[in-house]
């Protein structure tokens, strides 16, 4: 069998010239045979893949359709699955078995993806390489020394290895954008508020958002056609008129305008980042686009503004875990005091416990107006830059990192150059738009990313401009010969 | 600014975090240089700037004060570290 796109493979099921149980047969026999290196997975599920892909040929068969219908999926081990262990990456929720399935499972599953397993991910979302996972790291199949990014890391992986042909991710900061850039696959972030948080573990509730990542813009469109939607049950969720995400894509570029941030573009960036950038930039103009220089004038700010923000909400979630009705419980507690500090000291790992002692930090009497209420103030401004922007550019265009993958183990003793890993990615979280990475070229044969910004619920022309690159280049349909 | 491992400690028990001195020391260092990193934001004008909790400044929505919820004890206590006769089992906090 030939390995084929999400969409590719859509067409073959509706052609019947494949079955879905063959293909979740060919999608787990590789897992088999290449995850032992990568570890992108930290739960299979193979029967119950088996039986659902079961169920899709009797759907197809019946003539049926549905916009996943057949197709294998991976699913972040952030979203709750009825039945599954569901452990965010954490040894607090190692012994956790979903009791329900997140709203974007059920979506999804109602759209027949058939779902292959749980991928790994830095705990509880919290990292940008996937080493803070208590399963161990993810490695990046273009280089095994080198992390996948994070904290979608595994879905990265699994996708751009081509063990599935497609994968949710969640980011808060950057957290599907940048495995996708480090990876060499296609990931979309939706404007906060289009996929329902409901069932998704919750790090920073105003900065969560799930999404897809694949191989292509155009197979991004399909996945995210079944996890965008309102939800009653997340109370951020945005109640919009229902939108078919494939149906711009093949609109043309002509007159399209891309703000390049001079902010973004300045000295800091490398001149081998910038020289990609460039000649990816160069296809889109030759494909009509206008190319327009743009200030935010406050992004030097986000970075600093999210780590005050992000582990601010993240304390507050995060105080549920206290060794009680579920997850990890210390042995012999001494008192109720005991069982709730040993049980959390025992159950988290040292990112999330710094995180959490920042954010209690920021938000204890005192310090409140000191951090928090300046960080949501700054953040106002960093969202008015983008709003000012937009008055005169259709997308904003960035890398998505400042680099390639970097080495296992390179960051993980300085958690401030950790976090600058995210200085393209951040602000548009803190602002709530939407943003896509696409592979747009290799440094050292290693990908890196272009970064699309959109107006908010301009999902859309973000995967239009995606799907028209990518018309026209070839990086997002090479994978790592050492899985072919 | 330069936190302490007393300062931490602070901060470990208000978070119910289980920390040793050793353990304080080391995150003593990491906090005060994101506590560093994070002083930039002194530099910022936010003079009449609202402070912004929603991307999109929404509103919390509202729904019927009803009870949606079956009873599924059995099953949420089914992963539970220590229950007895339906009930969660914690250390004797009444003497």
């Amino acid at each position: 069998m030939t390995l084929d796109t999400l969409s590719g493979w859509a067409r073959h099921l509706r052609a019947r010239d494949i079955s879905s149980r063959e293909l979740t047969a060919f999608y787990l026999e590789r897992i088999e045979r290449f995850d032992a290196l990568l570890n992108s997975f930290v739960t299979t599920t193979p029967e119950a893949a088996l039986a659902a892909a079961d169920a899709a040929d009797r759907r197809l068969a019946r003539g049926e359709a549905a916009p996943l219908l057949g197709l294998p999926v991976a699913q972040k081990d952030i979203f709750c699955t009825e039945g599954v262990r569901t452990s965010c990456g954490s040894k607090m929720l190692d012994p956790f078995i979903a009791p329900y399935d997140a709203t974007v499972i059920e979506r999804m599953n109602a759209a027949g993806a058939v779902m292959l397993g749980k991928t790994n991910m830095d705990e509880f979302a919290m990292g940008s390489s996937n080493e803070t996972s208590y399963y161990g790291p993810v490695r990046n199949p273009w280089d095994p020394e080198r992390v996948p990014g994070g904290s979608s890391g595994g879905s990265a992986a699994a996708v751009a290895a081509r063990l599935v042909p497609g994968a949710t991710g969640t980011d808060t900061g950057g957290s599907i954008r940048q495995p996708a850039a480090f990876c060499g696959v296609t990931g979309i972030k939706p404007t906060y508020g289009r996929v329902s948080r409901y069932g998704m573990i919750a790090f920073a509730s105003s900065l969560d958002q799930g999404g897809p990542l694949a191989a292509s813009a155009e197979d991004c469109a399909l996945m995210l056609n079944a996890m965008v939607g309102f939800d009653p049950r997340d109370s951020t969720s945005l109640d919009r008129p229902s939108e078919d995400f494939t149906a711009g894509l093949a609109r043309d570029l002509k007159g399209l305008r891309i703000g390049l941030p001079k902010e973004f573009f300045g000295a800091d960036l490398s001149a081998s980042m910038r020289l990609a950038i460039d000649a990816a930039l160069a296809v889109l103009a030759e494909r009509g686009a206008t190319l327009v220089e743009i200030s935010l004038p406050h992004s030097h700010l986000s970075v600093p503004t999210y780590y005050v923000v992000a582990p601010a909400e993240c304390s507050s979630n995060l105080a549920r875990y206290d060794g009680v009705r579920f997850g990890h419980r210390c042995d012999d507690p001494q008192d109720l005091m005991d069982l709730y500090t040993r049980s959390r000291a025992e159950g988290f790992g040292a990112e999330v416990k710094r995180r959490i002692m920042i954010g209690t930090y920021v938000l204890s009497a005192g310090y409140y107006d000191a951090y928090y209420l300046k960080a949501q103030k700054v953040r106002r401004l960093i969202a008015d830059d983008f709003r000012r922007a937009f008055e005169q550019v259709d997308v904003i265009a960035s890398p998505t990192s400042p680099e390639v993958a970097f080495h296992l183990g390179d960051k993980s003793a300085d958690p401030v150059q950790m976090y600058l890993s995210d200085i393209y990615t951040i602000a548009v979280n803190l602002a709530g738009l939407p943003g896509l990475s696409m592979p747009a070229g290799t440094i050292d044969d290693l990908p890196i990313g272009l970064q699309l910004i959109g107006n908010y619920f301009d999902e859309s022309r973000l995967l239009n401009v995606a799907h028209q690159f990518q018309q026209d280049t070839d990086w997002h349909a090479r994978m790592p010969a050492a899985f072919l | 600014m330069s936190l302490n491992r007393d300062e931490v400690q602070k901060i470990a028990h208000l978070a119910h975090l289980a920390m040793d001195d050793r353990e304080a020391e080391g995150y003593a260092a990491a906090l005060s240089d994101i506590f560093d990193f994070v002083a930039a934001l002194n530099e910022a004008d936010i003079e009449g700037v609202a402070p912004m909790a929603h991307p999109l400044d929404a509103e919390q929505r509202l729904r019927p004060d009803a009870v949606t919820e079956v009873d599924q004890r059995e099953r949420f206590q089914a992963f539970a570290p220590a229950v007895e006769g339906g009930l969660y089992l914690v250390p004797r906090v009444i003497e």
